[in-house]
């Protein structure tokens, strides 16, 4: 099976500055891909580049099978994308949140109508969907976020540090929803700061200062550093970073 | 298509989800125009005058005494001669002059015909409109009187000159200055902060990640705002139509349009601001100080520019909103057609399309 993320030598140039340099790595289909790093090791740069964003200096990638450097138009097409800010509209109601997302997507009216039902029940939200966003607990917010993150199916989710600012059991809640959409087969893409989400990751990948340290299952980067958790994982691979973050 | 009717939606319910701007939006127009049409320009009484009478007959002392009798004036002496007029002025005793010419009262008795002077003090342009007003009143009314008596109709005319201010700068002009202001003011500010908003809430994150076209997001935010300023220009003309007495003399259709054109670069403004703005409230002063002022002081309607320094001068013409008061005065003051206008039209457009080429390659650089 052909991978959905697939990159080689991906490098990124600001000037003399080399903001991800020489990325290789494959994700395959339906694989919770974890993207940790600490703050300025270039994760956000990578990310762009894959979201079709910012157009990589030199080497390969391909984004559910469309090039990075001349089909980013249909890559947006079919990636998902949420911020740690989840980037709902406060003053608007659940279902018009939704309906905006999938609006923008160019789906269908029925097929909107549709997905709202469908999301709204999924989430037990029926009730809320009158509601305005404003009202609604953190945790809520977030689920929304990543609902309307994936309303037009897409092939690919990027996740940016989705999980800031809530507690662990809603923390645990919302892995569950990343579960129920990698079982449907859609790839997520994560970057976290959290190293105990990192375990739930079927793969992850550190970098440090530009470039890929340790790219492996988290079983398998414990074995290979002698570590008992994937903080000292992190902690071994991060602390010999030449970079300040910024 | 679809897309762009989605986020024009949304647009929308941001717009009337927020009670308190929309009615701040709207309330904007018509306090200006109570505050200006109104409490300014109240009733006068007592203003002071001054009578100058060569032709010292029966006809000139009976309106004489009528005007004396009127609520509306105290004459305040009987100069001998117009010369003392100037002095009088210049100091502030007098609003208003009468003067009946030495032939006055023979041409009233042979010919039926008569013709006085009134000169007023126009630097108060208000004031002097309505007093020349009340004292035409006055005359209307000792015409019709004089025609009972002498059984044929009598005329005297009263020949009006404006004293400083010639061309009454002031009187209307507040409501083409009421109109720059506002439609500036709505424009600039609403779409800055419409942009803005989204940058603070990651929205805008979410949006240049979805295949959704970056110069839709521009229209779609531009929509809801041209809207609420075009209905917010008819207000103000029916306002001023009702209650002001200031109907549109000539083409409506060249008034909208005109206006659309300042409309339109008032937005391609506000969208400059927002690219450079970082928060909601940096959007707000931006436009606050950086429009609100500029089009308060030099476009013209609070502070002559001609009397400005010559660097005054020179900036103005920078202002958008300068041109516009010279279209809106021409084409709804005095009813003048496109070709008074066409070369004011050409340099808005001018800017507006310079303004929006600018916003929408700074918007998509940003993107990158």
């Amino acid at each position: 099976m052909a991978p959905v993320i697939s990159t080689n030598q991906l490098t990124k140039r600001f000037g003399q500055f080399i903001a991800a340099n020489a990325l290789t790595f494959e994700v395959d289909k339906g694989e919770i891909f974890g993207f940790l790093g600490a703050n300025g090791a270039g994760k956000t740069t990578a990310m762009r580049m894959l979201c079709g964003l910012s157009i990589p200096s030199s080497g390969k990638a391909t984004v559910a099978g469309f090039d990075v450097y001349t089909q980013t138009e249909k890559i947006k097409q079919n990636i998902g994308y949420m911020s740690q800010k989840f980037s709902l509209y406060d003053d608007l109601t659940v279902a018009e949140n939704i309906r905006f997302y999938a609006g923008i997507y160019g789906m269908s009216t029925p097929a909107i109508k549709a997905k709202t039902n469908e999301l709204l029940q999924e989430l037990q939200l029926e009730k809320e969907a009158k509601t305005l966003v404003r009202a609604l607990p953190l945790g809520w917010k977030q689920k929304l976020a990543f609902s309307v993150a994936i309303v037009h199916e897409p092939d690919i989710v990027f996740l940016d540090e989705p999980t800031g600012g809530v507690d662990p059991v809603t923390r645990r809640q919302f892995w569950d929803l990343i579960y129920a959409a990698s079982d449907k087969g859609v790839t997520v893409f994560v970057t976290t700061h959290y190293m105990d989400e990192a375990e739930y990751c079927n793969r992850v990948s550190i970098m440090v200062d530009g470039v890929i340290a340790a790219l492996d299952s988290p079983a398998n980067l414990k074995q290979q550093f002698s570590a008992n958790n994937m903080e000292d994982v992190f902690y071994e691979l991060a602390r010999n970073a030449k970079r300040k973050a910024d | 298509m679809r897309q762009l009717i989605t986020f024009i939606r949304k647009e929308f319910l941001h717009v009337f989800r927020d009670r308190k701007t929309l009615l701040m939006l709207f309330g904007l127009p018509i306090a200006q125009i109570v505050l200006f049409g109104f409490a300014l320009s109240n009733e006068i009484k007592n203003s002071r005058i001054a009578v100058v009478d060569y032709s010292k007959d029966a006809s000139t002392t009976r309106l004489i005494s009528k005007i004396a009798a009127s609520d509306y004036f105290d004459i305040q002496r009987s100069l001998a001669g117009a010369e003392q007029l100037q002095a009088a002025f210049k100091k502030g005793d007098i609003k208003m002059a009468v003067i009946f010419p030495a032939n006055f009262g023979d041409d009233l008795m042979h010919t039926g015909k008569a013709t006085m002077q009134v000169i007023a003090d126009a630097s108060d342009p208000n004031q002097a409109t309505t007093i020349t007003n009340y004292l035409s009143q006055i005359v209307t009314d000792y015409n019709t009187e004089l025609a009972k008596d002498a059984g044929q109709p009598m005329q005297i005319n009263p020949e009006t000159q404006m004293l400083y201010n010639p061309e009454l700068r002031g009187a209307p002009n507040f409501v083409p200055g009421v109109m720059a202001l506002v439609l500036m003011l709505v424009c600039t500010m609403m779409t800055s902060v419409a942009i803005v908003k989204e940058k603070e809430l990651g929205t805008m994150e979410i949006l240049l990640v979805s295949p959704f076209k970056p110069v839709y997001i521009i229209i779609s935010k531009l929509a809801p705002n041209l809207l609420i300023s075009v209905l917010n220009l008819f207000i103000i003309l029916l306002l001023s139509w009702l209650f002001l007495d200031l109907p549109v003399k000539g083409s409506l259709l060249l008034l909208v349009t005109s206006s659309i054109l300042f409309i339109l670069t008032s937005l391609s403004i506000g969208l400059l601001l927002s690219i450079n703005a970082k928060t909601q409230q940096a959007a707000m002063m931006g436009s606050l100080m950086g429009m609100m002022l500029p089009t308060m002081l030099l476009t013209g309607f609070l502070f002559p520019i001609e009397n400005m320094p010559l660097a005054l001068q020179i900036l103005s013409n920078l202002v958008p909103s300068r041109w516009y008061f010279i279209i809106v005065k021409r084409v709804m003051l005095k009813g003048l057609g496109i070709t008074a206008v066409w070369r004011e039209m050409l340099i808005l457009t001018g800017m507006c399309l310079l303004l929006f080429t600018i916003s929408l390659r700074k918007f998509k650089i940003r993107l990158q």
